[in-house]
């Protein structure tokens, strides 16, 4: 009871935030260069004045700004996200088709950083007084001070212009209709550098976070005792230590996660991925502002529905946590 | 020099890592300050024939870009940018994120609540993305990458300082200043915050290194001040020639990687020596 009641407070106040977010949206439609008209039609009916006036007219562009506020709040609450004229498909359609090829990308990237961010730190905080741990924090530093999207174009360089081990870009091979298993390993084919490189910068930053959290773990009281007892430090470290020091870890590695859907932009970019990302790129490249805020929305969304995960997550994993929230 | 400040460099100087990030980064804004000297003309111009590899023609040591360029112009052009919009943007962050965070913590209550609330609204969004929305809404320039870099990057400044101010206010001589009638803002500004300086200042220096990838990403995508040479521009000017002149994108992805490496040690290096009682477990 008490669980639900806590993730109706959680819900509400995600409602309430996207309703935040919608309202910078629309503030943010009406500081873009051109009347909102404009705008909304992408530019690309700018020279259809019959057009444009109906737009004016369909959202009451004339009108107050509250009440075209309202508006605008009444045709999101209706799903209806407006029209890419440079596209021509509505903006909802647009992000439908792209979403799960963004999802696949960075769910893979999430799994992936998560898995060896713990590891790396793992060892890292078990070697901390050896060169081998210092060895990869180096590392993390390394990739924690990389460009995303420069990573990802010296992952093309040496995996698929040098090597030639895996393909450069795309979501599939062009032309090859494969169906089943082979078309399943085509595409796992073609994740495998857009979501190392996407994950790389994410996985230096929970590597640092697992040593940091372990590290403090291992200076508490019951850790003594545990090697008192006479139990192998192996043991200690994968029992006691580990155990306590994830939980934290879990936690902020979700709130991060989020921020990938941000990186997935550049790495979209690079590898011609036909995600939202590549799609924000596309409408920034076509100056189409409407698409662009649309997918704004989106990215905002995801964010906030991973965090609401996390914190059930969590809530479910660690009983001690009562509230506070 | 009063005896803080020496055991504070001392401490400082005996980080190697740190003084590594602090040679690179006076090798870079050696470079950044004598861009115009070294290459007075505007790094947009063509100069050779196009893509030149590195060494091929004297007097271009890092070759020509894909129209002719030079690219060792652009990138002595390119360090001032990045330092440049890196320190002013995390300057604005911190106009932002220190009052911010000094009201919450110091009056608590219903203004830590809302200005908290509204932390946490920014936090929610996604940073990089955000950024993106703003720069092509407000016009991409050298001030509109400025502000969206500093929208996305107070929120952190505001939470630790709020944490400061909560611990700190509870202190004796915060408590005395009250009792002998000083105002206010006169506890926040001369009590609490010199005390609360050096954490910012570690934030600070990481945040000039975030600041700097934020910016090259921005200008990798087509954002970059069309106005500026930047290294984000360079790379992504290069990105579809990749295969006939892998240099082009690899030379300015050097750069940065150095400069925001060399910030992160040197914030590394301010961090243990500003709090040395709570020097990260090393050796």
């Amino acid at each position: 009871m008490r669980y639900l009641s806590l993730i109706g407070a959680r819900l509400a106040k995600s409602v309430l935030v996207l309703l935040a977010i919608l309202v910078l949206n629309f503030f943010l439609i009406h500081m873009a260069p051109g009347d909102p008209a404009t705008v909304m039609a992408g530019e690309a009916g700018a020279t259809d004045e019959q057009f444009l006036e109906d737009l004016r007219e369909r959202f009451g562009l004339d009108k107050p700004l509250p009440i075209q506020l309202m508006h605008y709040l009444g045709g999101v609450l209706t799903l209806d996200f407006g029209y890419s004229y440079r596209q021509q498909m509505p903006v909802l359609d647009l992000v439908m088709d792209r979403l799960p090829a963004t999802l696949l990308l960075t769910g893979s990237a999430f799994a992936v950083s998560l898995l060896f961010g713990i590891l790396a730190g793992t060892m890292a905080a078990m070697r901390a007084k050896r060169p081998s741990g210092s060895i990869i924090m180096g590392l993390s530093l390394l990739f924690y001070a990389t460009p995303l999207y420069w990573v990802a174009m010296m992952a093309v360089l040496v995996f698929s212009v040098f090597l030639g081990w895996l393909p450069a870009y795309g979501y599939t091979t062009v032309g090859a209709q494969y169906t089943g298993l082979a078309y399943l390993w085509d595409v796992a084919q073609h994740l495998i550098l857009p979501a190392t490189t996407l994950g790389l910068f994410f996985m230096a930053v929970y590597t640092r976070m697992t040593r940091a959290s372990m590290l403090s773990v291992s200076q508490q009281d019951f850790v003594k005792t545990a090697h008192a007892k006479g139990l192998a430090p192996g043991v200690i470290q994968r029992r006691h230590i580990l155990r306590n020091a994830l939980l934290p870890i879990i936690t902020l590695a979700g709130l991060q996660a989020g921020q990938m859907v941000g990186g997935a932009v550049l790495t979209e970019t690079v590898f011609a991925w036909p995600g939202i990302g590549r799609l924000m790129y596309e409408s920034l490249m076509q100056r189409d502002y409407n698409l662009l805020l649309g997918i704004f929305f989106f990215c905002a969304l995801l964010v906030i529905i991973f965090n609401l995960l996390t914190d059930l997550v969590y809530r479910l994993a660690d009983p001690r946590i009562k509230e506070a929230a | 020099m009063n005896p803080m400040t020496t055991s504070f460099m001392a401490r400082f100087a005996q980080n190697r890592g740190a003084m590594v990030g602090l040679l690179i980064l006076a090798l870079v804004l050696l470079l950044a300050v004598c861009a115009p000297l070294l290459y007075p003309e505007s790094p947009w111009r063509m100069v050779q024939r196009p893509f030149l590899a590195p060494g091929e023609v004297a007097g271009f040591p890092l070759g020509t870009d894909t129209m002719g360029r030079d690219v060792a112009a652009g990138l002595a052009h390119g360090a001032w940018v990045s330092l440049l919009i890196g320190l002013v943007s995390t300057a604005v962050a911190l106009s932002i994120g220190v009052p911010l965070g000094a009201l919450a913590g110091y009056f608590g209550g219903r203004v830590d609540d809302v200005l908290m609330r509204l932390t946490e609204f920014f936090q929610t969004i996604p940073n990089f993305a955000l950024a993106i929305v703003l720069v092509a809404i407000l016009e991409p320039s050298t001030s509109s990458i400025v502000l969206a870099i500093a929208v996305v990057s107070w929120p952190p400044v505001a939470r630790l300082v709020r944490g400061e101010f909560l611990s700190l206010k509870r202190r004796e001589y915060v408590e005395a200043a009250l009792l002998v009638g000083q105002r206010h803002r006169d506890i926040i500004i001369k009590q609490i915050l010199p005390n609360a300086l050096s954490p910012i200042i570690v934030l600070a220096s990481l945040m000039v290194a975030t600041a700097i990838l934020l910016e090259s990403s921005l200008s990798f995508l087509g954002l970059g001040d069309p106005d500026t040479m930047s290294w984000g521009y360079m790379i992504g000017a290069a990105r579809t020639v990749m295969r006939q002149a892998w240099w082009l994108s690899v030379i300015p992805g050097v750069a940065i990687l150095l400069t925001v490496l060399a910030l992160n040690l040197v914030g590394e290096g301010l961090d243990d020596a500003l709090n040395p009682q709570l020097a990260r477990p090393r050796q």
